[in-house]
């Protein structure tokens, strides 16, 4: 819910084009068959779809690279957000869970099934991959791995915690649910497809138990901001555009500026996160039914845009350059405007939710706020120190869920994995 | 972590089917329709023929001993082809099953206990079962005789619990509640597998068919708990409790066990755990919940140990990530007991919305493995 200055851009993010899973799943399915001919006298071989022709990638996104897919990617449709808390204490054994993650994300996000698939396996085993996303594209899934400040309490990684991976303060206004907040792991799923998206978490979880557990979960259902130039910058839950000025997948230079971390950030010692980011995450409650009764005054006075075009306070167009002082002292764009913050910029992702109803007959919904940032304590604390002191909108939102995560630097090639810079003893 | 299937399967049926063929023209001690004869003493049991066809195979029997005895026909795992209990001495009986192609026993149980005497038979003929590791038969035969235990030992402390509610003796009822369901607890996958008796026994409230009348433990546990007051409906409720664990207790012997079934009844075992203890729902009256989770996992444990030596030679990643995430959630559950080798566990209502959360992910690091094993001990 913040507003940042960022001219809409070109195109970002890879999009190319892949098989569908039924394709690479009928493609495994013909290697089964044929290793179980030659068993009788042998093991049957291995499914092995790697040499499957990838050519054709269409709805996927490339899952290497020097930083994260997921964050300057064009934003999906879908979300599910999960946060793990650690269980084991064996360092050897959470640097194994981060490879196995790695390799199923890679499948994942390549539109394959986990491991040796969903069927033609032992009948006696539960198959390898839950099955869900058979038959359905790679959906354009990301999937971006965290760690949160707790993780640094573990494995002797101490000194390794970087000094902008602080820990949020109290904000006026909180009411943090303990049971939606922090985490030692993030994982976000994104996909144009909810089933793939939800697919990916569920099977993560799953190679994932006994090493780590869910703390807690957020699907979103739409998003709320865009990287992508030229699109319409779509409504919140309010029924506003906000955020319309994001930064763009494109923007090279922004992107370095204000979310890659950068060589010297957090000098040597912090060297493991060249390349990587920072990420805000808050589950901020709606009061909807409130809002709802509000004139229609009241509602652009404390968004400080108007409702049908989304143009700021006297302007026409939504991508009109705002005149702050138009605005009433405490409306939201105002207040959120780089101009009014020095500059301070975010890439934001949210998405909205909605999680049935809270048994007083309201819906229990809202935005899942999601920002990327080069560093928080130069991002989002100081913006939020500030919103939550004087946004009129506070009268209708309640941030009840929080954390901040570390996002390592992207995944190189297909024998890097996700961590390895903090945590292989050769990096 | 996926286990490659080796196709021997089909490769040892063949071969089984071509023994049988051949075997159809071996000789056998007795001919078709011949009755072998089965001498039974105190401490002997002599049989006229080792080797019979398949078919119909009938056994003469006569105790010559000083007590009652019974002849049973056995599975090379223990399960019971048929028998005759209560044979008294002096007396004769003239047993008949039809027998496929195998390896047998006919054991004397003089006193009707025990292990009893036994004497090999094999089945000749065609459609023979094949051949299963004989550790495998051995890991079948114990857990059947733990089965076999557990309902043994729970009669008499259903009958405790009974008496109690026919006292009239509310308090005393309800001490005896959680106790008489540890041994069915432990081997419920067992119990199961006769369809007609868990439904008798062990239903909730919302697990009731349309028409079903409400009987057994929860049917107890409301009365005793919630409505607190016992009335002639439940006195005779826990007679029929007991009669129906007695005919639990009866048909153990007969139950289908496979390793196959073994692995997977333990892994069910964390199931149950997992949908009605961790939630609360199974003794929702009584929040003995943590009574029923630990006989659960001690029944899934048991079963993993019998199967541990076959599963750790195709396996031994797993089996030992099973021990460490056994030894973890039985950690998790002593945290609710001050004394070890008791079953006094904290009432399921006290333990919080966290402490339910640490159970169930330990729950959840534990079942996942286990739902290996099948395969580890099928392979």
């Amino acid at each position: 819910m913040t507003e940042t200055d960022t001219p809409e851009p070109g195109a970002g993010g890879q999009t190319g084009a892949a098989p569908s899973r039924r394709a690479l799943i009928g493609w495994g399915g013909a290697g089964l068959a044929l290793g179980a001919v030659a068993a009788g006298g042998a093991v049957a071989l291995a499914k092995d779809d790697d040499g499957a022709d990838r050519t054709d990638t269409a709805g996927a996104v490339e899952f290497h690279g020097a930083h994260q897919a997921g964050i300057a990617t064009p934003v999906q449709d879908r979300l599910h957000f999960a946060a793990f808390d650690v269980k084991t204490d064996d360092r050897a054994e959470f640097v194994q869970l981060m490879k196995d993650w790695t390799a199923a994300a890679r499948r994942m996000t390549a539109g394959r099934a986990v491991g040796e698939g969903a069927y033609g396996g032992l009948a006696e085993a539960p198959p390898d991959d839950t099955g869900e996303a058979l038959g359905l594209p790679p959906s354009r899934l990301t999937l971006t791995i965290g760690f949160g400040p707790s993780l640094f309490d573990k494995f002797g990684l101490k000194d390794r915690r970087p000094a902008a991976l602080v820990d949020l303060p109290p904000f006026p206004g909180d009411n943090l649910d303990r049971s939606r907040t922090g985490g030692d792991l993030c994982v976000q799923a994104c996909a144009d497809d909810p089933q793939v998206a939800v697919h990916a978490i569920r099977n993560l979880a799953r190679i994932g138990f006994g090493k780590v557990a869910i703390r807690w979960s957020q699907l979103g259902f739409g998003k709320t901001s865009s990287t992508t130039p030229g699109a319409q910058t779509p409504r919140n839950l309010f029924g506003f555009k906000d955020g319309t000025r994001n930064i763009a997948g494109t923007e090279t230079g922004r992107l370095e500026k204000f979310v890659w971390v950068g060589d010297g950030d957090g000098g040597a010692k912090d060297a493991w996160m060249h390349g990587g980011s920072y990420l805000v995450a808050r589950r901020i409650r709606m009061q909807i039914e409130v809002w709802d009764r509000t004139s229609l005054q009241e509602q652009e006075d404390v968004f400080g845009r108007d409702k049908g075009e989304g143009a700021p306070v006297g302007k026409a167009k939504e991508h009109d350059e705002p005149f702050l002082k138009a605005m009433k002292p405490d409306a939201h764009v105002r207040l959120a405007h780089p101009d009014s913050n020095d500059g301070i910029t975010i890439l934001r992702r949210g998405y909205s939710f909605t999680d049935g109803t809270d048994g007083l007959g309201r819906l229990d919904a809202g935005l899942f706020f999601l920002a990327y940032q080069r560093d928080p304590r130069k991002g989002f604390i100081p913006l939020q120190r500030r919103l939550s002191a004087h946004d009129a909108l506070n009268e209708y939102i309640q941030h009840v869920g929080s954390a901040v995560f570390a996002i390592p630097p992207g995944v190189r090639d297909a024998h890097d994995w996700w961590g390895r810079t903090l945590l292989s003893e050769e990096a | 972590m996926r286990a490659v299937r080796l196709s021997l399967v089909t490769a040892v049926a063949t071969a089984a089917a071509l023994t049988s063929m051949t075997a159809c023209t071996s000789k056998s001690d007795a001919s078709d329709g011949d009755a072998i004869q089965v001498t039974a003493a105190d401490s002997t049991c002599e049989t006229s023929a080792k080797t019979v066809p398949a078919g119909q195979v009938t056994l003469k029997i006569e105790n010559k001993g000083s007590k009652a005895t019974e002849v049973e026909i056995v599975f090379p795992d223990d399960r019971i082809v048929s028998e005759k209990e209560n044979i008294g001495p002096g007396t004769k009986y003239t047993l008949t099953a039809e027998i496929k192609a195998g390896s047998y026993e006919i054991a004397c149980r003089p006193g009707m206990k025990g292990h009893g005497v036994r004497q090999k038979l094999t089945v000749t003929g065609a459609n023979a079962a094949a051949k299963r590791d004989p550790a495998l038969d051995q890991a079948v035969a114990q857990y059947r005789q733990y089965a076999q235990d557990q309902a043994d030992e729970t009669v008499p402390l259903a009958q405790k619990f009974a008496d109690a509610i026919k006292a009239g003796d509310l308090e005393a009822a309800k001490k005896a509640y959680a106790p008489s369901r540890i041994g069915w607890e432990r081997t419920e996958p067992v119990a199961e597998s006769f369809g007609d008796i868990d439904p008798k026994t062990d239903t909730r409230a919302d697990g009731l068919e349309q028409g079903q009348k409400w009987t057994g433990w929860h049917r107890l546990e409301k009365a005793l708990w919630q409505d607190k007051k016992i009335g002639a409906e439940e006195k005779t409720l826990a007679d029929q409790l007991v009669a129906d664990l007695k005919d639990w207790q009866q048909r153990v012997g007969k139950a289908e066990i496979t390793p196959t079934s073994m692995a997977n009844g333990a892994k069910e075992l964390l199931d149950e755990v997992a949908t009605g203890k961790v939630t609360g729902e199974e003794d929702r009256y009584s929040h003995t919940d943590l009574v029923d989770f630990k006989a659960n996992v001690e029944g899934a444990q048991k079963a993993y140990e019998l199967l541990k030596p076959v599963a750790e030679k195709n396996d031994a990643a797993l089996t030992g990530e099973l021990d460490k995430q056994f030894a973890a959630l039985n950690t998790v559950l002593d945290k609710y007991r001050t004394d070890k080798a008791s079953y006094d566990f904290v009432s399921y209502d006290k333990v919080g919305k966290d402490q339910r959360k640490e159970l169930s992910d330990a729950v959840n690091a534990l079942a996942e493995p286990l739902s290996k094993l099948a395969a580890a001990v099928a392979k």
